[in-house]
């Protein structure tokens, strides 16, 4: 455990030594605060207290910086060689895996903990359902922690961190929308098993402030998964035949 | 600590990098691990550090087992890769204060080790600028500082002299040198001076099959059947009488010319035989001067390229 947190410190820091962690953070705010208040469906159009204006265009921002975060994790490492290094410390591969992912996620964390502020002012705009805001932070949360989870996958599989970004984007993709649109195509078991696959059906439940097991299983399954798959690419240097 | 190596495999595909290689390490010592490019060198150090597992045979080191207690066996190691990677965004610091919290050494003393470490590798200068930002010889400096950190009982350093200066390599020689007396040091290299200036015995390999073992005096010994001389001598006008006393002598082998003009010659003895006496009471006889004699010993490049050319 502690081994964990020292190599998700690590990469933590690592994101602000090379100033990914501020660019991240700017761009993500930036825009989401952008079309939170001032273009589009903002919250002035809507006329409503409540954060759904923010949680739509965070559902989007984050789903495009997060694969630009996991990049990097473990293709990097494969590139320089530096894998060699860490793994041959008194590390296992799952401590190696874990503690990026924590990392990925405490940054994604920090931004949006850094976007309370829209909270705390729409609070004094109007009376605000406070369950909703924070069922609606718990889901950006899990949503980023399935693709964090897909793109320390994507990354653990090649050595070059374009191919690592494009894949995640492309895994992310049919999550993220189309498998929202098959549901729609098909009607039946086939519909329902599309419509379960997708992220937004279980994001938008638990964004109304639903917290429903069924939602909560889907989205620690994914994440599972994915770190699975990058302890099994990770590991399969020791694979003899 | 002893690290034994009992059969050891290793297969990239059909190509065997590693066969079914054996040998002890024994606390003390200095190898050095010899071989041209693709003998298996670095795999082997790879299986021994504990980033790959080996196909068939088994590495032991001290009491543990690869594959059974990797992680403890981890913590005793201290492992400088090949091309030396580092993290080059980290700083100097922080990045040798990772490695230590990582291999285990106790808070309190991680910054001891650090300074330590910062003083004995000469990194005081340049330790608080980026990894990225030092020259090559700094890099290599630095990653020796992270294989020593936590004090491990074996050294393993994948050439850790490339990319240095001739100052910072007696320095690291030195340094070697010093660990090795009191814990295990493998190391490779690709420059045969150095294994003769800092270990105190050598293994070559050669497609991945071990071809010689031993100090760099019984390899020469091994190689080198025959007493082998080099002979000048002075006052003799005609150098072909001289050739001819010299190849009429009992225990002389072969004679050849190194130099006709300075009457300089080199003289095979017979295996077994010496014939340093005789050729200076030969000397005497004939009122020559003997001005040298000395053995042409077998150099360490030279057994090299007779155990790995074929």
């Amino acid at each position: 455990m502690n081994k964990i947190l020292i190599i998700a410190r690590k990469e933590f820091l690592t994101f602000f030594d090379s100033l990914i962690a501020y660019i991240m953070l700017v761009a993500f705010l930036g825009f989401s605060g952008f079309f939170t208040w001032l273009y589009g469906m903002d919250i002035f159009l809507r006329n409503q207290a409540d954060l759904q204006a923010f949680f739509a265009i965070a559902y989007w921002t984050l789903f495009f910086f997060i694969p630009a975060l996991t990049m990097k994790m473990l293709a990097e490492e494969n590139k320089t060689g530096t894998i060699e290094l860490l793994l041959t410390k008194a590390v296992t591969d799952w401590q190696v895996i874990l503690g990026k992912f924590f990392s990925c996620l405490a940054l994604v964390g920090l931004a949006l903990a850094l976007s309370l502020p829209y909270y705390i002012t729409v609070w004094k705009l109007g009376p605000i359902d406070h369950s909703a805001v924070w069922c609606g932070y718990l889901g950006l949360l899990l949503m980023s922690a399935t693709y964090v989870s897909i793109g320390l996958f994507a990354s653990s599989i090649t050595s070059n961190q374009i191919v690592a970004f494009l894949l995640a984007l492309f895994i992310g993709m049919f999550f993220h929308i189309i498998f929202d649109v098959m549901a729609n195509n098909f009607s039946g078991i086939i519909g329902e098993t599309f419509s379960y696959l997708s992220v937004s059906s279980h994001y938008e439940s638990i964004s109304r402030g639903v917290i429903d097991t069924k939602d909560l299983v889907y989205f620690l399954s994914i994440i599972f998964a994915g770190l699975i798959l990058s302890e099994i690419s990770l590991s399969k240097r020791n694979v003899t035949d | 600590m002893d690290i034994v190596v009992e059969n050891l495999t290793k297969k990239y595909g059909p190509q065997r990098a590693v066969d079914n290689i054996s040998f002890r390490i024994n606390t003390g010592e200095v190898l050095g691990f010899l071989g041209p490019n693709g003998a298996g060198k670095t795999t082997t150090m790879k299986i021994i550090a504990c980033y790959m597992a080996a196909n068939e045979g088994k590495v032991k080191v001290g009491d543990f087992t690869i594959g059974e207690n990797t992680e403890d066996i981890k913590k005793c190691i201290g492992y400088l890769p090949e091309n030396n990677p580092l993290y080059y965004d980290m700083p100097v610091i922080d990045y040798l204060e990772f490695v230590a919290m990582l291999q285990g050494v106790e808070k309190t003393k991680v910054q001891g080790r650090i300074r330590e470490m910062v003083g004995i590798c000469g990194l005081n200068p340049e330790k608080h600028k980026k990894i990225g930002e030092l020259s090559k010889g700094y890099r290599q400096r630095v990653g020796l500082a992270q294989a020593m950190i936590h004090d491990p009982k074996i050294l393993i350093l994948d050439e850790p002299t490339t990319g240095l200066d001739p100052n910072q390599i007696v320095e690291i020689r030195n340094l070697i040198r010093e660990i090795g007396k009191e814990k295990t040091v493998v190391l490779s290299t690709h420059i045969l001076p150095e294994v003769e200036a800092t270990c105190n015995r050598i293994l070559i390999i050669n497609k991945g099959k071990i071809v010689a073992d031993g100090s760099s005096a019984s390899l020469r010994k091994q190689a080198q059947g025959q007493e082998i001389l080099k002979v000048r001598i002075e006052d003799e006008n005609d150098k072909n009488i001289i050739f001819q006393c010299l190849k009429s002598l009992d225990n002389v082998a072969v004679v050849d010319f190194i130099s006709a003009s300075e009457n300089v010659f080199e003289v095979q003895s017979k295996p077994g035989l010496s014939s340093r006496r005789a050729i200076f009471e030969l000397c005497v006889k004939n009122k020559w001067v003997l001005t040298e004699l000395s053995f042409v010993e077998t150099r360490l490049e030279d057994i090299f390229r007779n155990l790995t050319m074929n």
